[in-house]
């Protein structure tokens, strides 16, 4: 029975990187807490993709495969979920912050009874029980939080949590189990809107572009420095709100919050709901004319300068570096 | 058609933050409260289904005292009507808590057709509520919203999730939150804040809910409350353009070892 439950999320038979994350925590606090980890798994035809979570530190894998699961709906998984927890009683649960997690993890709470902490940055063990950190307050605050009660819950955002060592030779025990497939709110249908472009949320480096670009027609200037460097491209809510670009390219506030290893903002003047959503970053690049624009007080690296001038030959010459690079 | 539209009052985005002396909570007096924007496209697209099919809308939301100017700020784009939650008692509860209140409200509203939250509220950004409602109701949810469209006895609702835009459909009632896209609220008129001023906000402390402080214990807690740490003091790179440049890729490269 594990003590720490991690929801391995999957979506057309692939695991997402933040669902290893999740795994590769549980791992690290559960040897701290000298316990096993459970990752459940819910799909279609998925089984075979709990060899990749034993490899990320799963002890047990929970797999529920049935044709009637090809579509995530929330109060089925929820009921997996819950019957998962029910059984194995675990100290913790796991979920990553993402369209998903954020949709499922309340009504598996709700479900369990389980204290829930949101979009989780940080977690420590203290005498025997988890610590969790997570910003408030757009980032303008950081709180320390703790449960009263298990399982302590917790929902945790994308590119912070590390991926643990993959060793192909660990294996897990696969448990499996069925569940109810009726709901009342089901998909009816899914269409693609980013084929072939990177996702904000899991891209290792983003490049934004604000109002510095001055329309809509230079845009292209952001995507093409992306281009070079491999990575997704976002916007700043002034170019979102202009209709530049769509509101699923936004950071912020009132759009997605990113973590990436590197995060460039190309003409982005640094409102603090901009920042809300970026500042957590490894690394931030800013470029703009204004010395004195608020994106210089949270970046490491800046260039006062005209984009216009800079984006293009910052294209060129990462261009050329990869390609050295190979 | 009776909808339900949860609204919360919030921090301004743009407010300073101070740590109050206890440090595990912010000074309020500092802050200028303002309805949650996410609430703000629920509350319109519940004034936009009652223009469109008739009926009412009724706000719920949870608060102290000043919490009620989110509610009037609803009444005057155009609900009916409001039920304020007040009771010392929900101050120190947590999302489980709050949500257990406003279920509570929101069932001896019966019956209704659908419950609007916002898709988070502002400031704690938990994104909890609407999820925690639709279980504690015993209803289906559909979370994230970007366009609702209502036919006989159900809904269909466009949902954005990382790289596709998904259809549902839903019986009802549910319980539907809101994020941006769904809609452009409209600015309170002249004439909807003097009405508001006449519209009934019903109070209803923890008594009368039926709750009792077990009910409401918190599951989690927050023991401290501090800034941000402070990032690294930010290299400026001088020069002219293609020296920038290079030097950023050197230092991209050499010193933070990210490309």
């Amino acid at each position: 029975m594990a003590g720490i439950v991690t929801f391995a999320e999957q979506r057309d038979g692939k695991l997402r990187r933040a669902s290893l994350e999740a795994v590769s925590e549980a791992r690290r606090l559960a040897d701290a807490l000298g316990t096993t980890v459970g990752a459940v798994l819910i799909g279609s035809g998925v089984e075979g993709l709990a060899d990749e979570l034993a490899a990320h530190g799963a002890d047990e894998v929970y797999v529920f495969d049935d044709a009637a699961l090809s579509r995530y709906a929330t109060e089925v998984w929820a009921r997996a979920m819950a019957q998962v927890v029910g059984d194995a009683k675990p100290k913790a649960v796991l979920v990553p912050f993402t369209a998903m997690g954020k949709d499922l993890a309340p009504r598996l709470a709700a479900k369990v009874g389980a204290g829930l902490l949101s979009d989780v940055v940080g977690l420590a063990v203290k005498d025997g029980r988890l610590e969790a950190r997570r910003p408030m307050y757009a980032g303008k605050a950081y709180a320390t939080v703790r449960w009263e009660g298990d399982p302590q819950m917790a929902t945790l955002r994308a590119n912070v949590f590390a991926l643990g060592a993959r060793d192909a030779a660990r294996k897990a025990e696969v448990v499996k189990g069925t569940v109810d497939t009726a709901a009342r709110a089901r998909a009816t249908a899914i269409h693609a809107t980013a084929e072939g472009k990177l996702e904000l949320t899991e891209a290792q480096v983003i490049v934004s572009g604000g109002r510095g670009l001055k329309g809509p027609e230079h845009f292209h200037l952001v995507e093409e420095l992306g281009g070079a460097f491999g990575a997704a491209v976002g916007a700043s809510r002034a170019v979102v709100d202009a209709g530049w670009v769509d509101h699923q390219m936004q950071v912020g506030q009132t759009g997605k919050t990113v973590s990436p290893t590197l995060y460039v903002a190309c003409g982005i003047s640094g409102a603090i709901q901009h920042l809300a959503g970026m500042s957590t970053s490894k690394y931030i690049v800013a470029i703009n004319k204004d010395a004195d624009a608020p994106i210089f007080k949270v970046a490491n690296y800046g260039i006062v300068g005209d984009v216009f001038e800079i984006l293009p030959k910052l294209t060129a010459q990462a261009k050329a570096y990869f390609a050295a690079k190979g | 058609m009776k909808i339900i539209v949860c609204v919360k009052q919030v921090p301004d985005t743009e407010a300073r933050i101070r740590i109050a002396p206890e440090g595990n909570a912010i000074v309020e007096s500092d802050v200028n409260w303002i309805v949650s924007p996410y609430d703000e496209f629920a509350v319109e697209e519940a004034l936009r289904i009652r223009e469109a099919k008739g009926g009412e809308v009724v706000l719920v939301g949870l608060g102290p005292e000043r919490g009620q100017a989110a509610l009037r700020s609803g009444l005057a784009m155009g609900a009916d009507s409001a039920v304020h939650l007040k009771d010392p008692l929900f101050d120190a509860a947590d999302t489980a808590g709050i949500a257990r209140a406003l279920a509570t409200a929101i069932r001896a509203l019966a019956p209704f057709d659908l419950v609007f939250t916002g898709q988070q509220g502002v400031g704690g950004d938990n994104s909890q509520i609407p999820g925690l409602l639709a279980e504690m109701l015993d209803l289906p949810q559909v979370t994230m919203a970007v366009k609702v469209e209502l036919e006989e006895g159900k809904a269909l609702v466009n949902r954005e999730v990382e790289g596709a835009h998904e259809v549902w459909e839903t019986s009802l009632p549910a319980v539907v939150s809101a994020q941006k896209g769904l809609n452009e609220p409209r600015y309170a008129s002249l004439k909807g804040i003097m009405a508001a001023k006449k519209k009934p906000i019903d109070v209803k402390d923890a008594a009368a809910l039926g709750l009792q402080a077990a009910d409401l214990a918190p599951r989690t807690k927050v023991v401290a409350l501090e800034l941000p740490p402070p990032r690294p003091p930010i290299r400026m790179i001088e020069g002219d353009a293609d020296t920038q440049v290079k030097e950023l890729l050197r230092l991209l490269h050499e010193e933070a070892k990210v490309i």
